[in-house]
């Protein structure tokens, strides 16, 4: 692999060890990518926290041992400087607000909060959200990045045009620490072009159709990068995020075309790049029903727990729950979590949003979610999503049954304590 | 790719981790996720439906077409190696980051892009030598 002086410099240690230790592991991954060189970047999106059980070890020897380990693969610990460029913490395993609500163990959450004072300490900016994008850090076009977290990365290429692979917790510690990301992938404009094609032949219009053609998109796609043709509709950031979140869940969608809407593809041939396109895979009214039906884990209607909040709600997505639960009731037997990053819960509580929903019996929760967290509410055998996310993650890993529907069949069947959904 | 009496196969392909290690195959034509997928402290995989439920790599050489599903799979399978429940050694088809850095962070033998097809060549339980520094693969088949 070609490298620079300075970067060089980084691997033989003229930043210090821990640099050094970052710069060896970027060499070792690009090697065996068979990337060709390094590509400077200036915003990283990791994983950096220490808050789950298995760090528990690694954490008493201190946190420069466990970001040594996880974040730089390097057995020797090192000390740990400032990031060289800006980074974020993506999610978390706990909400340090409702911590006790969540039944997390009082020494895992100490844990996190001392890990929260180190990291800052060392300029990663504490979002605790797995969408940077809508509390600040939104890259430009073309710009390089080394995120984690696959909703966020479809949502980095393809709504933003900007450019990341899907990182890990150790590539982006020491992306962090270099500046520097193997120049491999998506960072190639040779490697952003559609190669298959979606042609929608039925209504896709609100939140739950867009969550379904994304849930569609990735079974059919696989790891592929889908153009789409025959949208009537214009969807808006919060449709977007749900639809690649779904598709990067039933399938590795890192990267899609909306001719029109999305940066990269001011036409159908412009995503085509001038490549002939494939045979058309049509999203048709038969083929909505049977994903929605796909997407319904659960055969007991009496509801035990609704999550709202995946990927996490903007501000207008809180605003909407809050005019839905106003002045209602949820059902005793039920509980209902809504899931916000902190930096939206703020405004959420200053506009009163967090008052109605608490007021009629829900909680906002932030940092976490029960998927990343293992943790509902004790008992819960039955539960209800708006995101076909979650929808596809949680009765997996929660062993529990899951219904999945439109932010407004969610609430209504909180305060019902029944599924009222649709079964198709 | 050359085959001695019947028994033994040789591929050759490129070196992701260098190494050397020997040990019997488990073999899957299906991805593994990382995060929600194995089981760290026993190198299981968990996902349901999946045909290697419940079966563990620890230990074995894992024949895969690569990894799916979420950007934690690195650190799942680091964490394998320091609960000591990781593959010894690694072949697979599909590169992706995921896969690049897991083997990365595994730290064991690796390689991918062989001259024969591995899911045609290699069965669960044949013995395999990962010669990873040079890329060479030896499959004695455990059976005829």
């Amino acid at each position: 692999m070609q490298l620079t002086d300075t970067e060089k410099a980084m691997r033989d240690g003229a930043s210090g060890p821990a640099v050094a230790r970052a710069m060896d592991l970027l060499i070792r991954y690009g090697k065996a990518l068979g990337a060709e060189r390094l590509v400077e970047t200036r915003n990283v999106a990791g994983a950096f926290n220490a808050s789950t059980p298995s760090v528990r070890d690694l954490a008493r020897q201190g946190m420069d041992k466990v970001f040594s380990e996880l974040n730089l693969d390097s057995d020797e610990e090192v000390e740990v400087p400032r990031m060289a460029v800006p980074t974020c913490q993506l999610i978390t395993g706990i909400d340090m607000d409702n911590h006790a609500l969540q039944g997390a163990d009082p020494e895992l959450v100490e844990m996190q909060r001392q890990n929260e004072k180190y990291l800052g300490k060392r300029g990663v900016n504490m979002m605790c959200t797995c969408t940077p994008y809508q509390v600040g850090n939104v890259p430009v076009k073309g710009e390089h990045c080394a995120w984690m977290e696959s909703s966020a990365v479809i949502y980095c290429n393809s709504v933003l045009g900007a450019r990341t692979n899907v990182e890990g917790k150790e590539s982006t510690g020491a992306a962090g620490l270099t500046g520097r990301i193997p120049y491999w992938g998506l960072h190639d404009p040779a490697n952003r072009r559609a190669n298959r094609l979606i042609r929608v032949e039925t209504e896709v219009d609100d939140m739950a159709d867009w969550g379904v053609l994304g849930y569609f998109t990735g079974f059919e796609v696989e790891e592929n990068r889908p153009a789409f043709d025959g949208l009537t509709h214009l969807p808006d950031l919060v449709k977007l995020k749900h639809f690649g979140a779904a598709a990067a869940s039933s399938g590795g969608v890192e990267m899609y075309h909306m001719p029109g809407i999305t940066p990269e593809a001011p036409s159908m041939d412009a995503a085509f790049g001038g490549t002939e396109r494939p045979e058309a895979i049509v999203f048709d009214e038969a083929a909505k029903r049977r994903t929605w039906a796909r997407l319904q884990n659960a055969t007991d209607r009496k509801l035990d727990f609704v999550m709202l909040g995946c990927p996490h709600n903007s501000i207008e997505q809180m605003s909407l729950v809050a005019e839905l639960l106003e002045g209602r009731k949820i059902h005793p037997d039920t509980a209902l979590w809504v899931h916000t990053p902190r930096a939206i819960r703020q405004i959420a509580d200053r506009s009163g949003y967090t008052d109605v929903i608490r007021a009629a019996g829900g909680e906002v929760m932030s940092d976490t979610c029960p998927s990343i967290s293992r943790r509902l509410p004790k008992g819960v055998r039955v539960i209800a999503t708006d995101s076909a996310k979650q929808a596809h993650y949680l009765p997996a890993i929660a062993k529990v049954q899951g219904w999945f529907g439109s932010v407004r069949q969610c609430v209504d069947s909180a305060v019902a304590g029944e599924w009222l959904g649709v079964v198709q | 790719m050359t085959e001695t009496k019947a028994r033994t196969i040789t591929l050759h392909g490129r070196t992701v981790v260098g190494g050397k290690a020997s040990a019997t195959a488990l073999v899957t034509t299906q991805t593994i996720s990382g995060w929600g997928g194995i089981n760290e402290r026993d190198g299981s995989v968990i996902e349901l439906h999946h045909e290697l439920n419940g079966q563990s790599f620890a230990g074995k050489v894992l024949v895969f077409p690569g990894a799916k599903g979420s950007s934690g799979w690195s650190a799942y399978f680091h964490m394998c190696r320091l609960n000591g429940t990781a593959p010894a050694a690694m072949i697979f088809t599909r590169m992706t980051t995921k896969i690049a850095l897991g083997a990365v962070v595994t730290r064991v033998p690796t390689v991918t892009d062989l001259d024969g097809d591995p899911f045609e060549l290699i069965e669960t339980g044949d013995l395999v030598e990962v010669d990873a520094d040079t890329g060479k693969v030896t499959i004695t088949k455990s059976r005829d």
